[in-house]
C-alpha cells in the first residue's frame, strides 16, 4: 500500500520541479528537437512558401501549398500543419465566396476542427458551381455519415460513381451502409470491390481494409478483422486512424501487450496515449506506476485543450473520464456534448457505455431511438444495451 | 537501492516527456501592479524556428546556446507582435529575463518582462499579433491577474484585439481574509501571548504582593489600561512600517520582541515596573508593531487597497488578542486566592523568562536552539 503513495509522490515531485521556467545548465543541452532542414519535404515545402511569400496572390500556388500542409498534417496527425495550410489561403479565407478551388480546401480544414455546418456550406457551393468535383462529393459525404445524414451520404456517393474509380464509390457507399442496417450486404460488396482493385492507391486500400475490419468487428468476426487489420497496416502502418481502430480491437480481445508494442513510438498522438493507458490499465497492477503517468499526461492534454476552447477530442475524453478516471458522470456529460457533434459507431458506444456506468437509462434515450431509427448494427452497442435494460 | 532506481527512473521519465500534437498556442501572463505591468510570455520553441529561425546548423538538435544565441531576435520578433496600453495610452514593454519551460506538446521560451503604462490601470487593450500571418490557427491564452483576482482571454486573428477591465476583487471579502490572517498571527505568535500574559498576571492582585485583594472591577480596569496601551503602541507602528515610513532591522525587532517577553516575565518575580506596567506595555507594544509589520509585509498590500488591509489585519490581532484577555480574566480572577495562582506567578514566569531568554539568544546570535 504505501509503494504507490511513495511512487505517485515521487512523479508528482519530478514534475513540480519540471513546472517552472528554468535555465538550463549547459549550452549544449538539446532543449527541442525539430524537423531538420535538409528533410527533403521541409525543403520542398519552404521552397514553395518563399515563392508564395513573392506572390502572396498566385491562387494556383496557393492551393498546391495547402494541399501539401493538409496531407502533411493527416501523415503526421499534427494540427499545426493545418494552421500552416489555412495561412497560405490567407488572402481568400474570409471572403465569402472564395474561388472553388480555395474553398475546397476551406471545407476540408473546417470538417478537420469538426466545424462541419460551415464545411457543408462550402461544400454545397463548390459543388453548384461544379458538380463534376469527385473530391467535394467524397469530402461531403465523410461529413454527411459522421454527422449521421444518412440519406444526404447515400446521394452524395452516388453522384461519385460517374466520375471516380469503383473502389471509392463502393466504400463510400458501403459507410453509410455499415451504419444503416445493411451491414453485412456492404461488407460483402465492399469486400469483392476490394478484390477486383488490385491497382488502386494504397490508402485507397487502407481506407477499405480499415472500413471492412471495423465492420467484422462490429458482427464479432474477430479472426477476419484480424486478418484485414494485418493487410491495412503491411501498407501503411503509421495511418493513426488505422492504429486507433486496430488498438481497441485488440483491447477488445484482452491482446493489451500487442497495443503497447503497436502505439510504441505513437503517444504523440493524443487519441493514441489514451489507447496504450487503457492497455496498461488492462495489464494490471505491475504497470501502475507507467499508467498513472500516462494518465497524469493526457490529463494535462486535455486540460491544455480545453485552455484553448477545443471540443476536437470530445470523444476521446469521454472515454478517458470513464476508463481510466472512473468518473461517469463527467464521461456521460462529454458523451452527450459529443453526440450533438458526430454520430458514429464509436460515439453510440461512448455514450452507451457512460451511460451503463452512471446508472442512467434515461440519459441514453437519445441514442437507443438512434439504433432504432437507422437499424444499427454492432455487438458491443447491443451487449451495452442489455447491461442498460438490466441495470433498470 | 530498489527505490532508488525507482526514483531515477521517475525522474527521467519526467525528463522526457512524450509532447503531444497539438494547435500553436502560446500562454501570456500578466500581473497589475499599479502603473506597472509584469508579464511572462510563453512561445512554443517549435513555432519560433518556424517563424525566424533558430536551429543554425539545421540538424534537428535546438541547443541552448543556439536559442540563447536569437534571444534579442525573439524578443523583439514577438514584442512587436503585442500591444498593450490603457485608455491614456500605450504602455511600454521591457523584457527582463528569457528562460525555457515544458508544455504539453514542447518545449518553451519563455520571455519575461515588464510594462510601463502611463497612468494606474483600470483597463487593458491588448492587441495580440503573433503568428497570426504563418498560422491563423494559433491562439494567446492570457492570465490576467489583478490584485489577487484572475480573469482570461483566447486571442486569435478573429479576435486580435480585446479590451479588459481588470475585475477588482470583493472588498469585503479581501478585508475578511486579512482579519483572518491578523487573528492566525496572533494565535501562532507565542511572543506575543507570553508578553501578554505576563503582563497580565498580576492584573488580578493589585495589592501588596501574593494578596489578592483586586475587585473584579479594578482587575477588569488594570487589565483595560494594559492592553489599550499595547493595543495603541503596536497599531501606531504596524502602520508606519506597514506603510514605509520607517523601517528596522527585524534581527534587531525580533530580538527585542524576545527581550521584552523576558522583562514582562521578569516583573512578576521582582517589580521592575511598578504601578507602571500601562507604561511598559505602550513601550515595548512600539517593538511589537513592527513584528507584525514584517508579518504583513511578506503576505503582500495590494496596492488598490492598502489602508482596508492595514485596517483588517489590525483589526484581527486586536481580536485575537481580546479573546485570549477574555478566556484570562475571568479565569485568572476565579483563581487569584488560590495556591496554584501565586506558583502560576512565580514559577509560570520563571519558565516565560527562560524560554524568551532562549528566543533572545536564538534570535540575537541566529541560532536555533528549541523548535517551537
Amino acid at each position: 500500500m504505501k509503494k504507490p503513495i511513495f511512487a505517485l509522490l515521487l512523479s508528482a515531485a519530478a514534475v513540480a520541479v519540471q513546472a517552472a521556467p528554468y535555465l538550463p545548465a549547459s549550452g549544449q543541452q538539446v532543449i527541442e528537437t525539430l524537423p531538420r532542414r535538409g528533410d527533403p519535404v521541409q525543403q520542398e515545402l519552404r521552397r514553395m512558401r518563399s515563392e508564395l511569400n513573392a506572390r502572396p496572390n498566385d491562387m494556383a500556388l496557393a492551393t498546391s501549398l495547402a494541399t501539401r500542409y493538409i496531407g502533411l498534417a493527416r501523415s503526421e496527425t499534427d494540427p499545426r500543419y493545418l494552421g500552416y495550410a489555412q495561412a497560405a489561403l490567407a488572402p481568400w479565407w474570409w471572403l465569402s465566396s472564395p474561388p472553388a478551388p480555395v474553398r475546397l480546401l476551406r471545407a476540408t480544414l473546417l470538417q478537420s476542427t469538426h466545424q462541419f455546418k460551415p464545411a457543408i456550406d462550402d461544400l454545397k457551393a463548390v459543388l453548384a458551381a461544379d458538380p463534376a468535383n469527385a473530391q467535394a462529393w467524397l469530402t461531403q459525404a465523410t461529413v454527411q455519415t459522421v454527422q449521421g445524414d444518412y440519406a444526404g451520404a447515400t446521394a452524395s456517393c452516388a453522384h461519385l460513381s460517374a466520375m471516380s474509380i469503383e473502389l471509392v464509390t463502393i466504400t463510400c457507399i458501403a459507410n453509410v451502409g455499415a451504419a444503416t442496417g445493411r451491414s453485412l450486404k456492404s461488407e460483402q460488396l465492399l469486400d469483392l470491390t476490394l478484390e477486383r482493385s488490385s491497382n488502386a492507391p494504397a490508402e485507397l486500400q487502407v481506407w477499405a481494409l480499415t472500413l471492412l475490419a471495423e465492420m467484422a468487428q462490429r458482427r464479432g468476426a474477430a479472426n477476419i478483422a484480424e486478418a484485414r487489420y494485418q493487410r491495412a497496416l503491411a501498407l501503411n502502418p503509421r495511418d493513426s486512424y488505422l492504429l486507433g481502430a486496430y488498438a481497441d480491437f485488440l483491447l477488445e480481445q484482452r491482446r493489451a501487450n500487442e497495443v503497447a508494442t503497436l502505439l510504441k513510438d505513437q503517444i504523440r498522438i493524443d487519441a493514441l496515449l489514451l489507447r496504450r493507458a487503457l492497455a496498461l490499465q488492462q495489464q494490471g497492477n505491475a504497470q501502475r506506476v507507467a499508467l498513472a503517468a500516462d494518465v497524469k499526461e493526457l490529463a494535462a492534454r486535455f486540460d491544455a485543450a480545453a485552455q484553448r476552447g477545443d471540443s476536437v477530442h470530445q470523444r476521446e475524453q469521454a472515454r478517458f473520464e470513464l476508463m481510466l478516471r472512473h468518473d461517469p458522470a463527467t464521461a456521460l456529460a462529454l458523451a452527450r456534448k459529443n453526440w450533438a457533434v458526430q454520430k458514429e459507431a464509436a460515439d453510440i458506444r461512448i455514450y452507451l457505455e457512460s451511460a451503463v456506468q452512471a446508472r442512467d437509462a434515461n440519459a441514453a434515450r437519445p441514442v437507443l431511438d438512434w439504433i432504432a431509427l437507422n437499424h444499427t448494427e454492432d455487438v458491443a452497442a447491443t451487449r451495452l444495451i442489455h447491461q442498460l435494460q438490466a441495470g433498470t | 537501492m530498489k527505490r532508488l532506481m525507482l526514483f531515477l527512473v521517475l525522474l527521467c521519465g519526467a525528463a522526457l516527456p512524450a509532447y503531444a500534437h497539438k494547435p500553436s498556442d502560446s500562454y501570456l501572463s500578466l500581473e497589475v501592479q499599479g502603473e506597472r505591468i509584469s508579464g511572462q510570455w510563453d512561445i512554443a520553441l517549435r513555432d519560433l524556428d518556424f517563424a525566424i529561425g533558430l536551429d543554425q546548423d539545421g540538424d534537428g538538435k535546438l541547443t541552448w546556446d543556439e536559442i540563447r544565441a536569437r534571444h534579442a531576435a525573439i524578443a523583439a520578433y514577438a514584442l512587436e507582435r503585442l500591444g498593450i496600453a490603457t485608455d491614456q495610452g500605450a504602455c511600454r514593454i521591457d523584457t527582463d529575463q528569457q528562460l525555457v519551460d515544458d508544455h504539453t506538446d514542447g518545449a518553451y521560451s519563455v520571455l519575461r518582462f515588464h510594462a510601463t503604462c502611463p497612468g494606474p490601470v483600470a483597463a487593458l487593450t491588448i492587441n495580440y499579433q503573433l503568428f497570426a500571418d504563418l498560422d491563423p490557427q494559433h491562439k494567446g491564452l492570457l492570465r490576467l491577474m489583478h490584485d489577487g483576482a484572475t480573469s482570461t482571454a483566447i486571442f486569435d486573428p478573429a479576435h486580435a484585439r480585446q479590451t479588459l477591465s481588470p475585475t477588482s476583487p470583493d472588498r469585503w471579502q479581501q478585508f475578511g481574509a486579512y482579519v483572518k490572517d491578523g487573528v492566525w498571527h496572533i494565535w501562532i505568535g507565542y511572543d506575543h501571548i507570553l508578553f501578554l500574559l505576563s503582563l497580565l498576571l498580576p492584573a488580578v492582585m493589585l495589592g501588596a504582593r501574593g494578596t489578592p485583594s483586586a475587585s473584579l472591577r479594578e482587575s477588569f480596569i488594570d487589565v483595560l489600561k494594559v492592553v489599550t496601551a499595547f493595543t495603541l503602541a503596536h497599531s501606531l507602528t504596524l502602520t508606519l512600517a506597514s506603510l514605509s515610513l520607517i523601517s528596522l532591522p527585524s534581527r534587531w525587532v525580533e530580538s527585542a520582541i524576545a527581550a521584552s517577553v523576558v522583562l514582562a516575565a521578569l516583573n512578576n518575580i521582582y517589580p521592575l515596573f511598578r504601578g507602571r506596567r500601562p507604561v511598559a506595555a505602550f513601550g515595548f507594544g512600539l517593538i511589537h508593531g513592527f513584528g507584525f509589520a514584517s508579518v504583513l509585509i511578506d503576505l503582500g498590500l495590494p496596492q488598490g487597497a492598502l489602508l482596508t488591509s492595514l485596517f483588517g489585519f489590525n483589526l484581527g490581532v486586536e481580536i485575537g488578542q481580546l479573546c485570549i484577555v477574555a478566556a484570562f480574566l475571568p479565569l485568572a480572577f476565579a483563581l487569584r486566592g488560590t495556591w496554584f495562582y501565586r506558583r502560576l506567578l512565580t514559577g509560570g514566569s520563571t519558565v516565560i523568562a527562560l524560554v524568551a531568554v532562549v528566543w533572545l539568544a536564538e534570535r540575537a546570535f541566529d541560532l536555533k536552539l528549541i523548535s517551537v
